[in-house]
């Protein structure tokens, strides 16, 4: 018994501290200079499918498709309390736009199995697109609920869903499986467990095991993904080879939205004029505001 | 090289029965873009009994209407609508497709995009046709997809060159509703509906709305208070001065934040979009995020204790000092002279 929820997750850039340096000239970004976080929302999604598995049972798998340091991320997940963890990452995926992403998110999605939940975060902050979801369940053929606030039941494979809309919100009735995007304040995500801390810093994904073997004559890696699978600290790794993918659908290739130019936001500059603040500046104002029409 | 045809399509919510502004905000954008590409403006209505709403895209310059018109398409489901409108875009390929950057169109346009296997930006915050060069190939008359990237600090321009359907979501509030003085004489044709097994799998058991209880965007005057203001009791001064001179009351992120003032009254990126004839900014740093949502306003006060604050920068007119003192003497001098 229980549901089966799978977890989408992204490290994305801490986008609170951005410079011009950041940008490459391509108009793409060198993530390497910056803080790398996990999206807070999609922290929020991992939490609410954790709560599905509190109250029902089941198993929670968390999946990003990044670069290979994204694995911190999945590490995180790890430590909230997530049964297994994905991390899809090829050089080849790389420069993917939201439909390059649900492509291949979608395949690995198909290739992991079946299950009753897909959750992610609304949107990533480092995009702001929130298109990565809704193009993922499309590509599955599934629903979708997007700016979810709240799971109000789930009963006889079937969930009840309290949605945000435009003034207000509804409330949605969703057969299973169904993919679900939720807003920040959905849920508060739970800490970290030191039990799993302890266990769990040391999981390591494919290209981490072959850092080692490449550091030590004496490991294979094969032997080593071995060994930490049966520690339960592999975290599985998929590539494009794992996948049945069509190149053309991926990365730079299969992304049809292309960065023409970017620009560091100046201000406009008025050159504003300096009001003093008592009565006979502020009276010269409303004078002014009077004469334009605006005040009287 | 694709071809693509020049038809720019604007889909339309509905809010209570009417046309939400963003779409006839888009429509207005929308006729734009057309003329550029000599192309018609198509507006796209889902819905049950809506034919007036189509009727109201002919005064903001669309010529044609493609009516879906069904009981089954009365309230907005995703799975419904999706498919309705991904069989009319990959029917008939438009060369653009604008969508209100709303929950509902941000929940929509990208299954859309999936599903024709198309380029999608999302919030877009303006518009341009223009020929581009891009790695050594010239294409002409795309559509410029312009808006914010990481957090507001950059402007990017985003071009699906190599696909024949161009995709935008754009903010509400950044393009301008221009009606025109007499409607276009366009025409409504209705595209037959058919129900299919997927479109009811989700059920509205549930649904609550308030409409527009606060429209910031046609106001005239917006006093706007920020975290500057310390307190709620201070946030007070900004209601009294908004009163006094008869403006809408509105915040930053931060006081919004701060629990000062309501999220329907946030103005910036993650909020509306104003440019009424006088913004009042009390108490508000300026960041990036504040000044995209309130540069183009027609006059700006800055009310400020920090002088070096980048709100000035926006600014017509700047007053630095403490807002506790300066909005009671604005109130006392305006009263005064205005009696």
């Amino acid at each position: 018994m229980g549901y089966k929820s799978i977890v989408l997750v992204k490290q994305v850039p801490d986008t609170a501290n951005i410079s011009g340096q950041v940008m490459k000239e391509d108009g793409t970004v060198n993530r390497s200079l910056l803080p790398a976080i996990f999206n807070h929302e999609d922290r929020v999604a991992l939490e609410m499918a954790l709560q599905i598995q509190d109250n029902h049972g089941g198993n929670v798998s968390v999946i990003t498709m990044g670069p290979p340091r994204a694995s911190d991320v999945l590490r995180e997940c790890l430590f909230m309390g997530a049964d297994d963890a994905y991390l899809i990452s090829d050089r080849k995926f790389a420069g993917a736009d939201t439909l390059a992403t649900s492509y291949v998110l979608s395949e690995a999605i198909k290739k992991i199995g079946s299950f009753d939940f897909i959750f992610a975060g609304r949107q990533a902050i480092d995009g702001d697109t929130a298109q990565v979801g809704p193009q993922t369940a499309e590509k599955l053929g599934i629903p979708q609920i997007t700016y979810a606030q709240e799971i109000v039941s789930i009963n006889n494979n079937k969930v009840l869903i309290k949605k945000k809309i435009e003034g207000g919100y509804e409330i949605l009735e969703s057969p299973l499986p169904v993919l679900v995007t939720v807003l920040k304040d959905a849920v508060f995500p739970r800490p970290y467990k030191a039990k799993r801390v302890m266990a769990y810093k040391n999981a390591k994904t494919l290209m981490e095991l072959e850092k080692l073997t490449e550091d030590n004559s004496l490991l294979y890696i094969d032997q080593l993904k071995y060994e930490y699978m049966s520690k339960h600290l592999y975290i599985n790794t998929i590539t494009m080879d794992d996948l049945k993918l069509d190149v053309e659908r991926c990365g730079v290739a299969g992304s049809p939205t292309k960065v023409h130019k970017i620009e560091s936001v100046v201000l406009t500059g008025n050159k504003h004029e300096h009001i003093e603040p008592n009565k006979i500046g502020i009276g010269t104002l409303i004078d002014k505001l009077m004469e334009d029409h605006i005040f009287g | 090289m694709v071809t693509r045809n020049n038809d720019v399509w604007v889909f339309i919510e509905q809010r209570g029965g009417k046309p939400a502004d963003v779409s006839l905000e888009l429509l207005s954008k929308g006729r734009k873009l057309a003329q550029q590409l000599n192309g018609r403006l198509k507006a796209i209505v889902i819905g049950f009994n809506a034919e007036s709403i189509a009727k109201e895209t002919f005064r903001y310059g669309a010529s044609e209407v493609l009516l879906a018109d069904h009981k089954e398409l009365e309230h907005y489901r995703t799975m419904t609508y999706s498919r309705v409108l991904s069989e009319l875009v990959d029917k008939y390929r438009p060369g653009v497709v604008l969508f209100g950057a709303t929950i509902t169109g941000r929940d929509l346009a990208p299954r859309i995009a999936s599903f024709i296997k198309s380029g999608l930006t999302a919030d877009c915050t303006d518009l341009q046709i223009s020929d581009v060069k891009y790695l050594r190939n010239e294409y002409k008359n795309l559509l410029l997809q312009i808006r914010p990237a990481f957090g507001g600090n950059i402007i990017a321009t985003i071009i699906s060159p190599e696909v024949d359907v161009q995709m935008a979501t754009v903010r509400e509030g950044v393009m301008r509703l221009e009606p025109l003085e007499i409607p276009v004489n366009g025409k409504i044709t209705l595209v037959p509906y058919q129900p299919s097994t997927l479109d009811s799998v989700i059920k509205i058991i549930e649904q609550h709305r308030q409409e527009n209880k606060v429209n910031l965007k046609s106001a005239p005057i917006i006093v706007a208070g920020g975290y500057g203001l310390g307190t709620k009791e201070n946030f007070k001064l900004v209601q009294e001065l908004a009163a006094t001179i008869g403006g809408e009351v509105a915040g930053s992120r931060a006081a919004v934040d701060a629990g000062f003032v309501t999220p329907d009254r946030q103005v910036g990126q993650t909020g509306v979009t104003v440019r009424p004839k006088l913004y009042i900014a009390i108490g508000i740093s300026g960041a990036i995020q504040h000044r995209a949502g309130m540069q183009e306003s027609n006059k700006i006060i800055a009310i400020n204790s920090d002088p070096e604050a980048p709100i000035f920068g926006v600014a017509h007119y700047g007053i630095v000092g403490d807002a506790a003192q300066i909005i009671p003497t604005f109130i006392n001098v305006f009263k005064q002279k205005l009696r």
